[in-house]
């Protein structure tokens, strides 16, 4: 290859070839690798080592690779007896009936305003940027008054999974992902659905989306992720109920009566679902388009 | 047929439409129906948990209410108690530490990352899973990890056992008023970094290559072509990463909660963890008044933030 020719990157092959900058460029990868690894991996993978260490090994030298033996206890104790196998049920169901309203909210709303376009859409839409300025959390505050002493109703939804799965499906973040998606689908297609006498109902279920997968797995992988993540809400909401808490606010209560071994099985078990979904799922992930909503904090 | 003629037959025509349009049956026929319909969950989502919460959290700011008096108005009677707090000029002083800390750590360490990454193309996938690791763990996870493993304060501590060997330490990192914030930055740009370094990384694949060619050709050097061409071709990308840390470190709320309750002495003290004193702290519902004043403060000065920002950057940026 001739120096000139392009490498379509920041350096170019001269710069390759000069020796201090490919030291200074190579020796910057082999520490970005090591640091990656040590950052990236490493917490993990300590955290694996941890939940199948007895604990008194932990307690002792943390940085030990396993002086006294596996304890594969950890885990079934952990499970059976931290009932964490039950959480992890709640955080199942939670994070389920999550999606779902988040999916139904955004595909209809967003068929109302990419597809359909009535005249008051422009408005409504409107508002739903509008919203993108509020940050959720400082909502926190009269969502609770709402929930606790809803307006009309007069009737407490504390302690109720309605508290936490209606108001997850108000994210303007997934009906704007949404109708952007359905902006690019072909026009043709909905005037021939309609020239063949498909109504709204028909052309929402055969052919918007259908077509619409690809959009529909990101956002659900995202919802997914966030509910398993969400703390402060379902805390607040679920306060007095231990037995149907999340992962997420359980293992902050339990810390201070389960010894460490068991207390990190646990926390494994919750982080298990979201890294091999991120695993399964890498590209969508690192791809980035769902990026706005992981930054939503 | 007369011209007049026509125009009346014409315009009777349009106005037969017209009332057929306006017509109920008409209206439900042309599809006005089924669009309502579809728009009901959003509407009655949206409606119920975002749009009615935004007025309320207006309204209960200048009320004092506990759920069980019917509230009355208030004035800024709230607004002046919290001013009036010591705690939130504490928290003011914390949040802005908090988010200047996270930001001379979050904001340089992904874009010196992601321009590495970019650069090797066989690894670039490995490299920017291994980065994006962190951020899938669930976030109580890290806090409590970090906490109870890391920053474990005795001389097993996973940091102080390290630190241990060169004869340092134990450290009480998140035990003394001057390390414990720097600790939570710390733990917080590990479990965020990931997201950003993602976002330069697309960035940078959008730079126009050409021109890093065009340069090497005229001689500039590594330097020069960083300088010139990635940063300014980055350039709306850096500042909307910029303008959205500020956002997300400003509502920081989980660190400073699961690590250190906002000690020791009020160190990590910050304004969302202040709100969530003053309206659940000590006796559910005594402060929600206040806890609405400050909410609604944070979310007025960042919405005030953005707009500025974007005003001011307007010129600077690509996008």
């Amino acid at each position: 290859m001739s120096p000139e020719e392009s490498t379509g990157g920041l350096l170019s092959h001269n710069e390759w070839a000069r020796r201090d900058i490919r030291w200074f460029f190579g020796s910057g990868q082999v520490l970005l690798f090591v640091l990656l690894v040590l950052i990236g991996l490493g917490p993990i993978l300590w955290l694996a080592k941890g939940a199948i260490t007895p604990t008194i090994d932990t307690l002792r030298n943390p940085l030990a690779l396993f002086p006294h033996g596996v304890a594969w206890s950890n885990l079934s104790e952990a499970w059976s007896h931290v009932n964490v196998g039950r959480y992890f049920w709640n955080t199942i169901v939670l994070a389920f009936g999550s999606w779902l309203c988040q999916i139904v909210v955004a595909t209809t709303g967003a068929y109302v305003l990419s597809v359909l376009r009535p005249a008051w859409s422009r408005f409504v839409y409107a508002l739903l940027l509008g919203t993108l300025f509020v940050p959720w959390i400082v909502l926190v505050v009269p969502l609770y008054i709402e929930v606790v002493d809803p307006p009309l109703i007069h009737h407490s939804f504390a302690e109720s999974y309605w508290a936490i799965w209606l108001p997850a499906g108000a994210s303007a973040f997934n009906v704007v992902l949404m109708k952007r998606f359905f902006d690019n689908l072909p026009r043709e297609l909905f005037e021939a659905a309609r020239m063949d006498g498909a109504g709204p109902v028909r052309l929402f279920f055969s052919i918007v989306l259908p077509l619409s997968k690809p959009i529909l797995g990101v956002v659900s992988i995202f919802a997914i992720l966030a509910e398993w993540k969400n703390f402060l809400w379902p805390f607040l909401i679920l306060t007095n109920s231990p037995d149907r808490q999340p992962l997420s606010v359980r293992l902050p209560a339990i810390q201070a009566q389960t010894q460490i071994g068991v207390l990190l099985a646990s926390m494994l078990i919750a982080a298990l679902v979201p890294l091999l979904g991120f695993l399964i799922f890498q590209r969508t992930f690192l791809r980035g388009t769902g990026l706005g909503g992981a930054l939503k904090g | 047929m007369s011209a007049t003629a026509r125009d009346v037959s014409v315009a009777a025509v349009a106005n037969a439409r017209r009332r057929d349009r306006y017509s109920p049956i008409g209206w439900a026929r042309g599809g006005g129906l089924a669009a309502l319909l579809f728009a009901l969950p959003m509407l009655a989502i949206f409606g119920a948990f975002s749009w009615y919460p935004i007025v309320r959290l207006v309204v209960l700011s200048f009320q004092h209410t506990n759920l069980i008096d019917p509230p009355t108005w208030a004035g800024l009677q709230n607004f002046r108690d919290v001013i009036e707090d010591p705690l939130f000029t504490t928290a003011v002083r914390n949040t802005a530490y908090f988010a200047g800390l996270a930001l001379l750590f979050g904001y340089p360490i992904p874009l010196m990352a992601a321009v590495l990454i970019s650069e090797s193309r066989r690894l670039r996938g490995i490299y920017s899973a291994l980065a994006y690791l962190p951020v899938v763990i669930p976030p109580v996870v890290g806090v409590m990890l970090w906490k109870y493993v890391f920053y474990e304060p005795s001389s097993v501590g996973l940091f102080n056992t390290v630190l241990g060997w060169f004869g340092f330490g134990p450290y009480g990192w998140l035990q003394s008023p001057g390390t414990a914030m720097p600790s939570l930055v710390v733990e917080s740009t590990w479990a965020n970094a990931g997201t950003t370094v993602i976002i330069y990384l697309a960035a940078l694949t959008s730079v126009d290559r050409d021109l890093y060619d065009a340069a090497s050709v005229d001689g500039a050097g590594l330097w020069r072509k960083i300088w010139h061409i990635t940063l300014p071709q980055m350039r709306g990308v850096l500042l909307v990463t910029f303008m959205l840390q500020i956002i997300g470190t400003v509502q920081v709320f989980l660190e400073p909660f699961l690590f250190t309750s906002g000690g020791p002495a009020n160190a990590t003290l910050t304004l969302l963890l202040l709100v969530y004193q003053y309206a659940f702290g000590n006796s559910v519902g005594v402060g929600f008044g206040q806890a609405a004043a400050l909410s609604l403060m944070v979310a007025v000065f960042l919405a005030l933030f953005s707009v500025v920002f974007m005003r001011l950057t307007r010129s600077w940026s690509t996008t």
